[in-house]
Parts: C-alpha cells; sequence; structure tokens
C-alpha cells in the first residue's frame, strides 16, 4: 500500500494478523466530575474508560480539561455510583407542590396593613 | 464529526413492522413529544435503541477515522502556530469519538465491540474520509468546510431525544467552533497569500466539492424514509434541507475570496434553495461500498494501531474487576 503520509508507508503491514481487539478487554469506566472554580461545586461531566483511578485521572484530564479554567477532577468507579430506579422518578413529583417550604409562600403584608387600619379605626 | 441518520432499506421496513407494547409506547413517544429526554435507564423500543446505537456508533468511528488524514499533515505543517492548532484539533476529534463511544455504550453495545466492527467494516463511519488529503490546503479545507458540514449535521442532532448522545454533541459543538474558526483562518491566509497558495486552494476546493455535497448523504427522493426517525427525534433534518443549509452559510464565504466551486449551476434561487448539478451519487454509492481512494489505508492503519497497542491494554487490564455500562 503506498500512502500519501510517510508515516503509514513505515508501518510494517504484513504483521497484521486479526487486527481485532479482543472483547475481554473491556475496561471498567469512571464517572468524571470537573471543579471549574476554587470554591463552586465539583459536576459531573461525563465518563472514561481505564483500569485504575490514576489512570482515570489522567485520561479525564486530557478529556474534560483541555481547554477553559479547572481546579480539580474528581473520578469515582461506575459501579460504586448509586441511584435511585428511573420508574421510581414519580417519588419526587409532589415536592413542587410544597409550597410551605418556599419563602414566597409566607406573605403578611396584607394582614399587617388590615390590622393596622383596624387599629386606626378603634383609636 | 457526523452522524448520519440515513437509513437502510430493510431498517425501514422493520422500523414500521416491529410491534412495541402500546401502553409504554405511547408513554415514551409523549415524553418525547413533550420535548423530554430520554435516559439509558428508560424503557424505549427496540429500534429506537438500535438505531440510535447505529448513528452514534458511527459519528464515534467518523471522528476517530476523521482524525487519520489531518494527522498525516502535523509533521509537515506549515509554521508552529499552525501545527499547535492542527495538533490540538486531531487531540479533540479523538476525544470526540471518546465521548460518542461513551454514549453509544450507555444503549448496552461495549466500546470494544464498536472498534471491533469498525475494523471487519460491519459499521460504517462518514464517506468524507476516505478521500486523501494532497496538500496543506486540503487541511485547510477539511477544517473549514468539513468541520462547517459537520457543525450543520451535530447542531441539529444535538436538539435530539437520547439524553447522552445530546450531552454529547453539546460539548463536541462548542469544541468544534474552534475547529471552524481556525480552518477559516487557514483558508483566508491561503486565498490572500501568493499566487501559489491561491492555486492550491482552488484545487483543494475542486476536489472537495463534491464529497461535501455527498456528506449530507443522499437527496430525499432518493433516501429511504421513516417517519418513526423523525417523530422519535432521531432524525431532526431531511438531507436536502441540511445540504441546503451548509450551502448557504458557507459557499459566500468562499466566493467572497474570489475562490470558485467547479460547478457553473451552483447557485442560489430566488426561493433561498440552492442548485447544483448532479454530484456523481454513483461514485457516493461506490466510495460507501470500500472503493475509496483511502479506504483500505484507514482499516489497515485502525487494524495495525490495534494490534501493536494490543499487548499495553491487556497489561493494563484487572481481570478482578467487573464492567457496567455507565449511567449517563
Amino acid at each position: 500500500m503506498s500512502s500519501l503520509d510517510p508515516r503509514v508507508n513505515r508501518l510494517d503491514f504484513k504483521k497484521i494478523t486479526d487486527g481485532e481487539t479482543h472483547t475481554n478487554s473491556h475496561l471498567i469506566t469512571w464517572e468524571v466530575f470537573h471543579q471549574d472554580k476554587r470554591g463552586k461545586q465539583v459536576i459531573h461531566v461525563g465518563i472514561v474508560h481505564a483500569p485504575t483511578p490514576d489512570m482515570a485521572l489522567i485520561l479525564a484530564k486530557e478529556q474534560y480539561a483541555r481547554r477553559g479554567k479547572t481546579t480539580n477532577l474528581w473520578v469515582t468507579k461506575t459501579s460504586d455510583v448509586y441511584t435511585f430506579a428511573t420508574e421510581d422518578e414519580d417519588i419526587f413529583e409532589t415536592t413542587p407542590e410544597k409550597h410551605f417550604r418556599d419563602p414566597a409562600y409566607y406573605k403578611v403584608r396584607d394582614r399587617i396593613e388590615k390590622f393596622q387600619k383596624q387599629q386606626k379605626q378603634t383609636v | 464529526m457526523y452522524g448520519s441518520t440515513n437509513l437502510s432499506e430493510e431498517d425501514a421496513k422493520r422500523m414500521n413492522t416491529t410491534v412495541e407494547d402500546p401502553e409504554k409506547l405511547e408513554a415514551f413517544e409523549s415524553r418525547i413529544a413533550r420535548g423530554e429526554k430520554i435516559e439509558p435507564q428508560d424503557w424505549m423500543p427496540v429500534e429506537y435503541r438500535k438505531q440510535l446505537i447505529r448513528m452514534i456508533e458511527q459519528h464515534a468511528h467518523s471522528e476517530i477515522v476523521g482524525a487519520l488524514p489531518e494527522g498525516t499533515w502535523i509533521t509537515r505543517a506549515p509554521n508552529f502556530r499552525r501545527k499547535l492548532a492542527l495538533i490540538a484539533k486531531v487531540q479533540d476529534e479523538i476525544g470526540h469519538g471518546q465521548l460518542l463511544y461513551s454514549a453509544a455504550e450507555t444503549l448496552g453495545k461495549t466500546r470494544e465491540q464498536m472498534l471491533n466492527d469498525l475494523i471487519n467494516g460491519k459499521s460504517k463511519y462518514s464517506n468524507v474520509f476516505n478521500y486523501p488529503a494532497y496538500t496543506w490546503a486540503d487541511i485547510a479545507v477539511i477544517g473549514f468546510l468539513v468541520d462547517g458540514a459537520a457543525i450543520v449535521n451535530q447542531v441539529i442532532n444535538s436538539k435530539g431525544s437520547y439524553g447522552p448522545y445530546c450531552r454529547a454533541l453539546e460539548r463536541i459543538c462548542y469544541e468544534e467552533s474552534f475547529h471552524l474558526k481556525q480552518g477559516h483562518d487557514n483558508v483566508v491566509y491561503l486565498a490572500t497569500g501568493t499566487k501559489h497558495q491561491r492555486a492550491i486552494l482552488q484545487d483543494a476546493i475542486n476536489r472537495w466539492y463534491r464529497p461535501l455535497l455527498h456528506f449530507f448523504g443522499p437527496t430525499d427522493k432518493q433516501s429511504a424514509h421513516s417517519e418513526k426517525l423523525m417523530k422519535w427525534k432521531i432524525k431532526l433534518a431531511s438531507n436536502d434541507d441540511m445540504r441546503n443549509q451548509f450551502l448557504d452559510q458557507y459557499v459566500p464565504k468562499i466566493w467572497e475570496l474570489d475562490i470558485t466551486f467547479p460547478d457553473p449551476n451552483l447557485r442560489k434561487n430566488n426561493d433561498g434553495i440552492w442548485e447544483f448539478s448532479d454530484p456523481d451519487w454513483d461514485e457516493f454509492k461506490r466510495v460507501i461500498n470500500g472503493d475509496g481512494p483511502c479506504n483500505a489505508e484507514r482499516i489497515a492503519v485502525r487494524k495495525f494501531a490495534e494490534e501493536a497497542g494490543r499487548w499495553v491494554r491487556q497489561a493494563l487490564m484487572n481481570p478482578s474487576e467487573k464492567y457496567q455500562v455507565p449511567l449517563a
């Protein structure tokens, strides 16, 4: 094979046998968290495939910290992350209805004004 | 660089005949209609999963193979600044490939299976990467116009229904805007340079014109339709619409440099639709089926890399670790 790429021409293609990756070599995945500023939250950005946490951090740096600001990266094994089942999503359904947890729910100005009016009238 | 939403005839037929649980299907479809995203753990139709894997995997392969013609020129970049930009671009492309493999992996196909299917020819990559980069001007044109075409496609796809794919695409589009800008910069420098620089740029544009028209796939008349792909927000715009959007955005940017396209019929009609000569769809089919100038080399290089690197991967494996499908 004659290529425009001199590096390709230097490869010994005769050495290739099957060329496949061998499916038993699937590396585990790590969930990656990124912090862009000191004091800010660390936010999930994606995954990397790696054999060890050290390698996961190196690859996470290449993948998720190539540009822009980064102060730190965290990684954790995907298998160590626990989540709710998606079909249980309805357990959070009524949360937005809990207005008594909302500061805007507590409106007293009307009551104060009504009270003050009454006070004036009685005086 | 590219996610093809084109269906094969058999796939199109199967999509309209596969029977799903009607209740679950309705909940799924109404979720998409409300503009909500589908996440990996959600119930989804068999064909939705299958078409997404095919499309995201093909997109991932395109990123990896797409870096090969460009990587060729790193050692021969005309100056240090261009070399730094090209190295950064090539690294981004490989990174995009990894992001996309990860997104496809959430649907149940491992990265290794996908890499194997690239090597054994079971899955495809964008046809545009089966063409060689003869001169530095080809690198300029790839960076500007091939990436420009890819961005048209990717911005549209990022509005799709599958959460992990959309998230990957948002990150990718953000990074590709640098590719586009440095490509434009490169094209403008050649176009405003010496006679020779203008000549190699014109030659490169002449070479890439047809592959760029092929990029978005066959015309709407020729391609297998599936309303389901549209309904499920896997496909969001027709091939012809995307091609027209691309021509509208980029042809004027080449013309203003007094560079031409090798097509006397290329023009914009009053209705906003671009007209062009038939870009030889038979050639497109020939190249996609393996008979392009670089198909064999691209696959051989990937095979070589897999084999040469196998001992490293094996040395790194920890057999006691159990693989689990990523969450998001």
